[in-house]
């Protein structure tokens, strides 16, 4: 079944076309790929599934229910969570309030039940803090809950990134470039946590990223953009094969090498 | 009480030093002793000014809420201070209301006025926001001033001193002790507040919008709830502002009174309660120290202003120590 | 006075004070295209450029006398002495403090106007002080219309200054080099524009227009207060948002449709001249509510 459906989706800035009638989609318990050269239009896509951009025309569903028009956070409240090409964790905020950002549009105590600590709000509270820390834990964060999150190794406040982002409990993650900047042990990790996501979580995934390697490894479909239209899809070994992608590749650097083949 | 984590940037530094629960209550207990006997100590002038200290901790700590946890820079707060102190005056002087039934009334108009002029202009850029604040805290001066049912220029008097069971609340010291009660409030509520999911959506908000946004936090919507939560603040303070002196006028609600509660806010340290209600004591006791130097003294707030943000952003109270536990 | 009559004189009083609001929008939208930064000490500025202008007639009225002439020689001096002044205030409060988060700048901006308020408000005790300019009190009657000297003046000079500076911007190297820093600073740097050069320029003439603006308010209305700057502040902040923020021809625009809105406004039933203010802010709350990018500014950026 299709989780996310991506239909004609056309974005321009000032006359630049970024995408034209994109067409994709990510089925339901998949883990996908979104690759294309540097410029191609991946975080805009991504951005205009998440909310933050408006795209000119087309449609955007995620089961069944278009999000086209929805501002970002009733995106992430109908399901979908991200994380950030550049780390965007809450500066001055320790690592276990970051995740409980997540928990926020999933909870509801308002201004009166905080005020009086009534036993819901305190429940809540009990709640959030909880699964923030399953969270952490799940990703493999089992110390430095209380430090400034910014202030942790680079790798690991990737990985809070990610928790923060399941802690919205969404049924489909993205992610934008999450091996960026990584260490080969911890793009090994990566690559697990990715399949625990979904085999553990039920989470769909799908994900930009420019390690190729990476990419063959963990995904099951792969789609590639390039200059704002979607050129081709399909499994690892049918996008290896494509010459329309090597071709996208080889326009821009040294094709083989970066396809990884 | 059950798990209530204390967030150190609330507290500043005080969490490295009180961290025990013994010593914070003891630390508690000598602040209530403190507030009991110090009109006793000082005499009644003294017990005025602390009484407007108080006031003004009620008022700034409110501010606080809009600026140091959601990061909003309101420059007409005095706005709502107007609308707490005009409310009372208009529903216990025209309408024969008493204090306790005019106090909710001045609440709810408050909360009306902060949606009206929060809505529409909380999804603005920050600075543009600054300037509406600006611009609505003169619309609420000039209306004051203008209309015939706020009196004028001239402004109410009259204004009836209220009862509680039985207690005519009439002198200085009577009034010393409402605003202990009133400052104490206004610290539990923005504690709790500070450590609840709203008060970590400011934080978020504060710091990154567009990451808040994708955490799923509706940012127009948390911006508004801080907005309307100091907006209440303000009201409170300006009902038994009102109450107090019997008379207002609107020159006790133009833009330098707005900037007196900001500064008070940012002096002490933006975000940190105890900083804030040292800011709030600074800005009213300086004065009275600084007596002789007459308009100077203005000047001289307005340097230390510059001088903070451009030297110690953070105010004078210390921020906690980078290593420092959580609680 | 039959309607004609009252429509032209407000036309009149309309485009007058429209200058004004004009002269010192330009130095907010300036500033704020190649900063981004809303310098809420603008109208201090202004405030400031007046009583410069004040106390170099006062030194030179006996030599080039109190009249158009001398005001005219003092407001020079005056701009020149106010734009370094507006120099040092971005060297010393703003530059440090463009990484800073936007919230600490725009506390900075106000500090900056306090200082100056209540520095002013310490040398004058909150007094008037008497500008001190004998400006002639002739004029032109054009039927029951009487438009004085003075107006024709300063709208002229007005004029004048707002032209020299659109051929400055447009036609001079400087000129390009401010705008390439309002449209990308780091890209500037890259094609060797001297960034920090470009910016201290437009303090420089941003503040200076609102000198000139200040000394000539000064000579017409005939006294200075040190709070004057504040309600001229907001009002042509008003006007660069109207106009659109960043837009040079926009708050040119934006002065005089506020200054014409303002005296026509006064006019309408229920609407005295005690509501002048309150219809000028509520202009301006709706314009920021309703069309936050102005009549001639271009359409923010989506964010991210």
């Amino acid at each position: 079944m299709t989780l996310l459906q991506v239909q004609g989706v056309s974005l321009s800035f000032a006359g630049s076309k970024v995408l034209q009638g994109v067409n994709f989609a990510v089925a339901e318990g998949a883990i996908a790929s979104l690759i294309g050269p540097n410029g191609a239009g991946k975080t805009s896509l991504f951005n205009c599934i998440t909310g933050f951009y408006k795209p000119q025309a087309g449609s955007i569903r995620l089961a069944g229910t278009e999000t086209l028009r929805m501002k970002p956070h009733q995106v992430t409240r109908s399901g979908i969570a991200r994380t950030f090409q550049n780390v965007r964790l809450f500066r001055e905020m320790s690592v276990t309030e970051n995740v409980m950002s997540g928990l926020h549009c999933r909870t509801s105590a308002g201004i009166i039940e905080s005020i009086l600590r009534l036993p819901g709000q305190q429940r809540e509270e009990t709640m959030i803090r909880d699964f923030a820390e399953e969270c952490l834990t799940f990703v493999g964060i089992t110390e430095g809950w209380d430090r400034d999150a910014t202030t942790l190794p680079y790798g690991w406040q990737r990985r809070v990134e990610i928790a923060r982002a399941l802690a919205t409990k969404p049924k489909l993650l993205l992610l934008d470039e999450p091996a960026a900047g990584l260490t080969s042990s911890e793009k090994e990790d990566l690559i697990g946590l990715i399949g625990r996501i979904r085999d553990q979580r039920g989470i769909s995934v799908l994900l930009i990223e420019h390690d190729t390697g990476l990419v063959m490894r963990v995904s099951e479909r792969i789609s590639v953009l390039d200059h704002g239209v979607m050129i081709a899809e399909g499994a690892p070994k049918e996008i290896q094969a494509n010459p329309k992608v090597i071709e996208a590749y080889l326009g821009v650097e040294d094709g083989e090498a970066s396809l990884g083949l | 009480m059950p798990d209530t984590p204390i967030r150190p940037s609330a507290w500043g530094g005080l969490t490295t030093i009180l961290d025990t629960p013994l010593k914070r209550q003891v630390a508690i207990a000598v602040i209530l002793m403190a507030m009991i006997v110090a009109p006793l100590l000082f005499g009644q002038y003294a017990t005025v000014i602390l009484t407007n200290a108080l006031l003004y901790v009620v008022l700034a700590l409110g501010l606080n809420i809009v600026v140091g946890y959601a990061g909003l820079l309101d420059l007409g707060f005095a706005a709502f201070f107007a609308v707490g102190a005009y409310t009372v005056g208009i529903a216990t002087l025209n309408f024969g209301l008493n204090f306790w039934l005019a106090l909710p009334l001045a609440v709810f108009f408050a909360i009306i006025a902060g949606i009206i002029i929060g809505t529409p202009t909380l999804r603005l850029r920050s600075d543009y926001l600054a300037i509406v604040t600006l611009g609505f805290g003169e619309i609420v001066r000039l209306a004051a001033r203008n209309l015939r049912e706020t009196g004028g220029a001239s402004g109410l008097s009259g204004i009836e001193s209220p009862w509680l069971f039985g207690w005519h609340i009439s002198t200085p010291l009577d009034f010393y002790y409402v605003f202990c009660v009133l400052a104490i409030i206004a610290v539990v509520v923005s504690v709790r507040l500070a450590n609840s999911r709203l008060g970590r959506a400011w934080l978020y908000v504060r710091h990154d919008e567009d990451a808040a946004e994708a955490m799923g936090i509706d940012r127009v919507k948390v911006k508004l709830a801080a907005y309307v939560v100091g907006a209440v603040y303000g009201a409170i303070g300006g009902a038994f502002f009102a109450a107090n002196l019997g008379a207002i006028s609107p020159n006790s609600f133009s833009f330098q009174q707005s900037v007196l509660i900001l500064m008070a806010v940012i002096l002490g340290g933006m975000g940190k309660i105890p900083g804030v209600i040292l800011g709030a004591f600074i800005v009213i006791l300086a004065p009275e120290l600084l007596r002789d130097f007459g308009d100077l003294r203005l000047f001289i707030f307005a340097v230390g202003l510059l001088l903070i943000m451009l030297f110690r952003p953070s105010g004078i109270w210390p921020a906690k120590s980078r290593t420092g536990a959580r609680r | 006075m039959g309607f004609i009559d009252i429509f032209s004189q407000q036309l009149v009083n309309g485009i007058v004070l429209g200058s004004f609001y004009a002269l010192v929008a330009l130095g907010y939208t300036m500033v704020f295209g190649v900063v981004k930064l809303l310098n809420f000490a603008h109208g201090d500025l202004y405030m400031v450029g007046g009583f410069a202008g004040f106390l170099i007639l006062s030194f030179l009225s006996p030599f080039i006398g109190p009249g158009w002439f001398g005001v005219a020689v003092s407001m020079v001096f005056a701009m020149i002495a106010v734009g370094i002044l507006g120099v040092v205030i971005e060297r010393v409060a703003y530059a440090p403090m463009l990484s800073a988060p936007r919230l600490s700048i725009l506390i900075t901006a106000l500090a900056v106007s306090l200082v100056l308020q209540n520095g002013m408000l310490t040398i004058t005790k909150g007094q008037y002080v008497p500008f001190g300019s004998a400006l002639g009190f002739g004029g032109v009657n054009l039927g029951s219309l009487f438009i004085s000297y003075n107006q024709m003046i300063l709208v002229g000079v007005s004029i004048a200054l707002m032209a020299g500076l659109e051929i400055f911007v447009s036609r001079t190297q400087y000129g390009r080099a401010m705008r390439a820093v309002s449209v990308d600073k780091d890209m500037s740097r890259l094609l060797g524009i001297n960034v920090n050069r470009v910016i201290a320029g437009t303090f420089f003439l941003g503040t200076g227009l609102a000198a000139a603006a200040g000394t000539m308010a000064g000579a017409y209305y005939g006294s200075l207060w040190y709070f004057m700057g504040f309600l001229i502040g907001l009002k042509a902040f008003t006007a660069a948002v109207i106009g659109g923020i960043g837009s040079i021809p926009g708050a040119m625009l934006g002065g005089l449709i506020l200054g014409l809105l303002e005296s026509f406004g006064t006019q309408l039933p229920g609407v005295g001249s005690e509501w002048k203010d309150v219809f000028s802010f509520s202009v301006l709350i709706l314009v920021l509510v309703f069309k936050p990018t102005g009549l001639l500014g271009k359409p923010e950026q989506e964010r991210m």
